[in-house]
């Protein structure tokens, strides 16, 4: 069975995680690391996907610097994002010619994952046809926005577990005018190291790999 | 040659919408090295070169969906710089058509043109122009026209280049925009390695030729009048006949922005133009008698923009609403008079902007005008040198349009468009006499601003104008 590392990193500023999955995705592509999951959290930040519109972005440079939003543009699919604490971000690097070597395959995946570990909570999520994300009726629950390069993949997903959804008012997220919801919003009072430890159980399953904590090379 | 396809990103997947080309044509790639970006399902993924070599055409444009297995460009693996590539030329056929129509002359119709196959490093400038008898040579190209070598039709582009070509490597780059700009290299300064012309010197030395390179009478996108001084002449010479029928070439991307921002402009806004004439015999004069001066104390000379700009200046101060943007069913007026003045460049066209155009008087104004034209032309403006006008100005009458209807710059709500200055035989207090007219014509949004209001602006532009008494040194 394939392995794939398990790293809980805690709360990381964006830019440091970016600089660690762009390592991560480096030594994959070389065939020295292995996949990896990474599951973190992120201080309050906004960011942009390379194909999105900046006008979906709806507070001007000041007033996120005086809510201490940081914003970062971004080479991820999909339109612009908020992530802050109580969400439950996860960063895959795969190599998807050791999986399906389908994107499409790859984002239904992901989808899946969250929508069985919502499950497990009592959440009915599901998806919208054309929308990628997963969602509890018309709200959106989770965000999905990817990287390849060379069929390794980077970014990933974002979890509201307990987000201050507030933020979102900054943002038109992923450029739709849908509401956003979380697990607290749904009534489920879960926190967050036991909903990721349940989320990477479920993405082992999915993706039929073995999850190994910390970090490992293959060979 | 080699295909370069939209990848299969999966059994699900069938499309895939090119989002980025990081290469331009001609630039050259190596294999594995990222050429494209696609993105299908949110999921935005970089595509590597299939193989080494020049970017020689691009098929599918930035935002195009295409199904997989489309071929998006052509790489070619030729040496790379003896190929000028970006031509996207009709090789392969038009080499077998050229061996075909032309069995009289001397047979050879396997002589394949000197450039691609050979990875030497430059045809290092051949003899010029020998009319050399026998074999199809190079150089026998330039003189295209209906020559007496029917059979040499295709690949011009590199013979025509050598005979003014100077020592050292070009890039394939420089190579294009000399072609493009119609440049004599050899009279291009290098300032790179081994004084080898890089991308700078060729921009900087078109800068230097000043306003020939013009040669679209671009400034608006209004009407665009006849224009003496045939600018064809700068123009890359069109294909002979005999060649391919079309050309194909992709967009640059300021001329894609243009066509984006005006196509958004004409959805956006009620384009109304209303024209004015105005009698500038008065300007014409002040401007006769100080042009000198002008010179002489400041090293610019004085034109008739300034004026118009201090003369709208004066009318936005009076109707703010002209002034002002939409932004959903807010007016925004801006207490600032930031004027954006449409500058023609060689393919395309800027506004930069004069801020706060209100506290200048006709020296400041045309300073202004003069340094923000000069670097729009040599590529040197700041962003925000082109960013938070509030009304535009657009002057074609510099080339001999009368009358346009430009498009509003969005979001602003109007801009002027200023015609030629002409001596012209008008009717003043019932006697025919000679005086300097000038047709000013504002486009205005009609969701915004009413004819009356136009109007009035325009009446107010045109009383400054013709009963100028302001001091200008």
């Amino acid at each position: 069975m394939r392995k794939c590392c398990l790293r809980e990193l805690g709360r990381v500023p964006y830019g440091e995680a970016q600089e660690l999955q762009q390592q991560l995705v480096s030594r994959r592509q070389q065939g020295v690391a292995a996949d990896h999951l990474l599951l973190l959290e992120h201080p309050h930040v906004i960011t942009l996907g390379r194909n999105g519109h900046a006008e979906n972005l709806l507070a001007s440079q000041e007033i996120l610097r005086r809510e201490g939003i940081a914003f970062f543009p971004t080479d991820r699919g999909g339109d612009v994002t908020y992530h802050g604490p109580g969400q439950l971000v996860g960063y895959p690097i795969l190599d998807l010619r050791e999986w399906k070597r389908d994107v499409g395959a790859y984002v239904r995946a992901i989808e899946q994952v969250i929508i069985d570990t919502l499950a497990g909570y009592g959440i009915a999520a599901g998806r919208i046809p054309k929308l990628t994300g997963v969602w509890v009726e018309e709200r959106k629950i989770a965000a999905i926005g990817v990287h390849l390069s060379r069929w390794v993949t980077s970014h990933g997903f974002a979890l509201n577990v307990s987000t201050d959804l507030s933020y979102f008012q900054y943002i038109v997220p992923c450029g739709l005018t849908k509401p956003v919801t979380s697990m607290a919003q749904l009534g489920v009072d879960a926190a967050w190291p036991e909903v990721a430890r349940s989320l990477a159980g479920h993405f082992g399953r999915v993706f039929d790999c073995e999850m190994v904590p910390g970090t490992e090379r293959e060979n | 040659m080699t295909d370069v396809v939209m990848p299969q990103m999966g059994e699900s997947i069938v499309e895939g919408t090119l989002t980025k080309w990081l290469k331009k044509p001609g630039e050259r790639v190596e294999r594995d090295e990222p050429l494209f970006e696609i993105s299908t399902d949110k999921v935005d993924t970089e595509i590597p070169a299939p193989a080494a070599g020049t970017l020689s055409e691009v098929l599918v444009q930035e935002g195009e969906t295409v199904g997989i297995n489309t071929v998006v460009a052509r790489l070619d693996e030729g040496g790379g710089d003896a190929q000028p590539a970006a031509v996207p030329k009709p090789a392969k056929g038009a080499e077998a058509k050229a061996a075909k129509p032309a069995p009289p002359p001397p047979p050879e119709p396997a002589a394949p043109p000197p450039a691609p196959a050979a990875p030497t490093p430059e045809p290092a400038a051949p003899p010029p122009a020998k009319p050399a008898p026998p074999p199809p040579e190079p150089p026998a190209q330039e003189a295209i026209q209906p020559a007496p070598a029917p059979e040499q039709v295709e690949d011009t582009a590199p013979a025509a280049e050598a005979a003014s070509e100077p020592a050292g490597p070009l890039s394939p780059l420089v190579r294009k925009l000399a072609r493009e700009h119609d440049i004599d290299l050899s009279r291009v300064k290098g300032s790179g390695a081994g004084g080898r012309i890089t991308r700078q010197d060729v921009e900087s030395y078109l800068a230097q030729q000043g306003t020939p390179q013009g040669a679209q009478p671009a400034a608006p996108p209004a009407t665009a009048a006849p224009q003496p001084a045939a600018p064809a002449a700068q123009q890359p010479p069109l294909a002979p006949a005999g060649q391919a029928r079309t050309r194909i070439e992709p967009m640059s991307t300021m001329r894609l922005k243009i066509a984006e921002h005006m196509l958004l402009s004409k959805r956006t806004s009620a384009h109304v133009t209303t024209i004015h004439r105005v009698d500038m015999t008065k300007v014409a004069r002040l401007r006769e008698r100080l042009k000198e001066q002008f010179q002489a104390n400041y090293g610019f000379s004085l034109t008739y923009l300034p004026f118009i700009v201090r003369a709208s200046v004066a009318a936005l101060r009076q109707f703010p609403l002209l002034n002002a943007s939409l932004d959903g069913n807010n007016i925004i007026y801006h207490n600032e008079v930031n004027v954006g003045i449409a500058v023609a460049l060689e393919n395309g066209l800027i506004v930069p902007v004069v801020r706060a155009a209100d506290e200048k008087n006709v020296l400041g104004l045309q300073r202004a005008i003069v340094d923000l034209a000069a670097r729009a032309r040599s590529r040197q403006l700041k962003p925000d040198e082109v960013q938070g006008g509030t009304f535009s100005i657009t002057n074609f009458g510099s080339f001999g349009s009368l009358v346009g209807t430009p498009i509003i710059n969005q979001p602003q709500v109007a801009i002027l468009g200023v015609g030629t200055v002409d001596k012209t035989p008008v009717v003043v207090d019932d006697a025919i006499a000679i005086r300097s007219i000038c047709h000013l014509s504002l486009t205005f949004d009609h969701r915004l601003v009413d004819g009356a209001l136009a109007d009035q602006f325009m009446g107010k532009v045109r009383q400054v104008l013709e009963s100028w008494s302001e001091e200008v040194l």
